[in-house]
């Protein structure tokens, strides 16, 4: 077992399952020679082959097409999307067609297929490269989606999700990249898509999150332990389907829940967790619901302050976390 | 007045969290021009030059050459004279540790603890908390903002032991809301707002049943049509029924003497069909009234005698139209019913071949049928059936005959029609077949 980045763990996770089966490939723009923009698909071409780390043009609609066109077929593809600002174009493709054909072909036919997307900012990248698409997929039935924010999950996700008889999207986080660092077992292992994962306990607030924000988290609850604040922390893994249980017995733990995601707080994934606490646990709450999200407005801005004022950063976090334990 | 500023280590691309120092350009000591690169930087994606963000004296260097440090991290320290600038930039921190500035007012309310204005807001956690170990929230100190109680304010009351003299003190109390929490424990919690949807109610799904070899014909549009048709007439027209007896002994033989000549000449069969358009059209002209329709407040009567022929086929029946039989001879509706017969079977029949139709016609003999009871032609006003001609003995002058007898039907709208009238039209049509004879003329 070797500390291993994020990012790199992302590869090893591919470079794995392409040894193991032979109908998994990945396809997307400069995935294969140059071994993508962030070097995630590195290498793979040289082990793999051409036809195995498809160059495809800058058609993000054509290599959500072909994919799923492969996976009806019963190939296993990792589409990526170089940045999750451009899978719009893959949007119908994705939500109209991988999403339904199961349900649309009464079971007959399927679509296992993994789109790996990097979501996120802070690395002054400003509106298209930068954003956060969750809500946009989040709530289409027929989808799973998984955000990782360890390495270890990284990897055991992104092995799930290609094993997934069904379309997973695969959102990773550009800033963890080279900024998260951990454990990485080098056997095959899976991380269950659906389990969501306690990385801390504690009893005086429960911080429900996903992605890096989560770095923040763990950042600010080790200096609020100091002040005698203990934090439990849950990282959600998978956003859909979410993990109910794994979310109600966090909050009933303390009954003063905050949930942090990147992505604006107006319909995002923090909108639904509030709402399943409330439908479900009225009785156990010691406080109101809080949530701490990117700010409703159209795009991360590329100038620096600008960028700073939009990211959730470790003070930001612990001012909102020292805020509800004190409630 | 001078001050010190930090040169920090840029975010040179996306996805870089640290850089690497390759060289130091300028030594402790050295002037630095703003935008004059201090130092040499190593990342993943890129290496450059790191121009100053001020101009000054270069101090004090805090990375040496060959450390990697964070993207963010103080790599040395430049003293400059205008104050102004480093003011402005250490003014930017405080802007960016949150949004949440909630310290100076949750100091205010714990300074202002007397007043206490959250003391007696309790929330759902601690009243069930309460509830379950019979605690008297009066009794418990608040910590929280404002004085509140904590749901930790009421674990750490009981674990002290506090409660425990209350219980005995207060025996009858407890149990009604214990029992009030055994209750709520086996609802899991409110019971009215699970999250899970609501279960539907099963659905039967037609033909989930059928396992012993049944079917399913698909409907086609045509099929569709007609139910439709058949549906809407039936439900709207209050129909009524009669029939009359006709011989038509003298119209076999006029069609036996004809329908070999008129083969050879014409190319086509000469049917019975032909004379009994041409009985019904005459009729039709002296009882105008059977060539209508019901319209709410008033009854159209249609100037052209459209007749609709109904023709049947393996899976459907269709209605084309002779327009204008009141101008033909039996020769050209003997040729009319063979050509729409022909296009029907072809299914070649345009539109046009199926409007207009105001009074329909159903040769229901052809298939051996005496009696039937015809659905009208909606929005016709009447439908009438030419069965099957047998022979039967039949009591003329009080001598038995053996004489070939055919039956027609008629149904009516009686909304338009009635008894008396479509008496006298059947009559009328009977006396038109019977007075056919070996002089009637085809042409």
């Amino acid at each position: 077992m070797a500390a291993m980045d994020y990012i790199d763990a992302i590869r090893l996770a591919m470079k794995e399952e392409m040894e193991r089966d032979e109908d998994v490939f990945v396809l997307g723009e400069d995935v294969g020679l140059k071994g993508g923009v962030f070097t995630t698909t590195k290498g793979l071409m040289e082990q793999f082959g051409e036809e195995r780390t498809l160059d495809t043009p800058l058609a993000e609609s054509a290599i959500a097409g072909v994919a799923i066109g492969a996976a009806l077929y019963g190939m296993k593809p990792i589409a990526e999307m170089q940045y999750s600002d451009f899978m719009f174009p893959a949007t119908n493709q994705i939500i109209s067609e991988a999403a339904k054909i199961r349900y649309r072909s009464n079971n007959d036919w399927s679509c296992p297929l993994v789109i790996r997307a990097p979501i996120g900012g802070g690395v002054f990248g400003g509106l298209y490269h930068s954003q956060c698409p969750e809500s946009v997929f989040f709530g289409t039935p027929g989808l799973k989606i998984v955000a990782p924010y360890r390495a270890y999950d990284a990897k055991g996700l992104l092995k799930a999700a290609v094993r997934d008889p069904d379309p997973v999207i695969y959102f990773e986080n550009k800033k963890c990249y080279k900024l998260i660092n951990d454990d990485v077992p080098d056997t095959d292992y899976i991380v269950p898509i659906g389990k969501a994962n306690v990385l801390r306990e504690g009893d005086d607030l429960t911080v429900i999150g996903y992605s890096l924000p989560l770095h923040f988290v763990e950042q600010a609850a080790e200096e609020l332990a100091g002040e005698g604040i203990s934090t439990q922390i849950l990282d959600l893994r998978t956003l859909q389907p979410l993990d109910k249980e794994g979310i109600l017995d966090a909050v009933r733990k303390t009954g003063k829940v905050l949930i942090i995601h990147e992505d604006n707080k107006t319909g995002g994934v923090g909108a639904e967790v509030s709402a399943i606490i409330a439908e479900e646990l009225l009785y156990e709450l010691d406080a109101p619901i809080m949530r701490l999200c990117g700010p409703d407005v159209p795009a991360m801005p590329i100038n620096p302050p600008g960028e700073k004022f939009f990211m959730l950063n470790k003070e930001k976090v612990k001012e909102a976390m020292r805020h509800l334990a004190q409630y | 007045m001078k001050s010190l500023t930090e040169i920090v280590v840029p975010q040179l691309a996306e996805s870089l969290v640290s850089a690497t120092i390759d060289k130091w350009l300028k030594q402790p000591g050295d002037w630095v021009n703003i935008y004059e690169p201090v130092c040499e930087i190593l990342t993943d994606k890129v290496n450059a030059e790191l121009p100053s963000t001020v101009a000054g004296k270069l101090v004090k260097i805090l990375v040496g050459k060959g450390e990697t440090v964070p993207v963010g991290t103080a790599i040395c320290m430049i003293e400059t004279e205008d104050a102004g600038d480093a003011e402005a930039s250490a003014d930017l921190q405080p802007d960016y540790t949150g949004s949440v500035k909630a310290s100076p007012p949750i100091a205010a309310a714990e300074a202002d603890s007397e007043d206490a204005p959250m003391r007696n807001r309790f929330s759902p956690a601690v009243q069930q908390l309460a509830a379950e170990h019979s605690i008297r929230l009066t009794d418990v100190h608040g910590t929280g903002l404002g004085g509140r109680i904590t749901r930790k304010d009421v674990l750490a009351y009981v674990a002290s032991g506090a409660g425990k003299a209350n219980l005995a003190t207060g025996s009858n109390a407890s149990v009604t809301t214990q029992t009030a929490v055994d209750a709520a424990g086996q609802v899991r919690s409110s019971g009215l707002h699970l999250t899970e949807t609501p279960r539907l109610p099963r659905i039967e799904v037609e033909g989930a049943s059928a396992s012993r070899g049944d079917s399913f014909i698909d409907v086609t549009p045509l099929r569709n049509t007609i139910a439709r048709n058949m549906r809407q007439s039936v439900s709207e027209i209050p129909h009524a029924w009669t029939m009359i007896e006709v011989d038509v002994t003298n119209l076999v033989l006029l069609r036996n003497k004809l329908k070999d000549d008129f083969m050879k000449r014409e190319g086509i069969n000469l049917t019975y069909l032909a004379f009994l358009l041409k009985a019904v059209v005459n009729a039709i002209k002296d009882f105008p009234i059977m060539n209508s329709m019901w319209a709410v407040d008033k009854i159209i009567v249609k100037r052209d005698i459209n007749i609709s022929l109904a023709v049947g086929t393996e899976d459907s029946v269709l209605t084309p139209v002779i327009k204008n039989a009141d101008h033909k001879n039996i020769a050209g509706l003997a040729k009319e019913i063979e050509e729409l017969a022909r296009k029907t079977r072809e299914g070649k029949l345009t539109l046009s071949d199926m409007q207009g139709g105001t009074f329909t016609v159903n040769n229901t003999g052809s298939f051996g049928s005496i009696l039937s009871y015809p659905i009208i032609n909606y929005p016709q006003a009447a439908i009438l059936t030419f069965e099957s001609i047998v022979k039967r003995p039949v009591v003329i002058n009080d001598m038995l005959a053996v004489r070939s007898m055919a039956n027609l039907c008629l149904s009516l709208d009686h909304r338009i029609l009635d008894g008396v009238i479509c008496g006298r039209f059947l009559q009328r049509v009977k006396d038109n077949l019977e007075s056919f004879n070996l002089e009637s003329k085809l042409y």
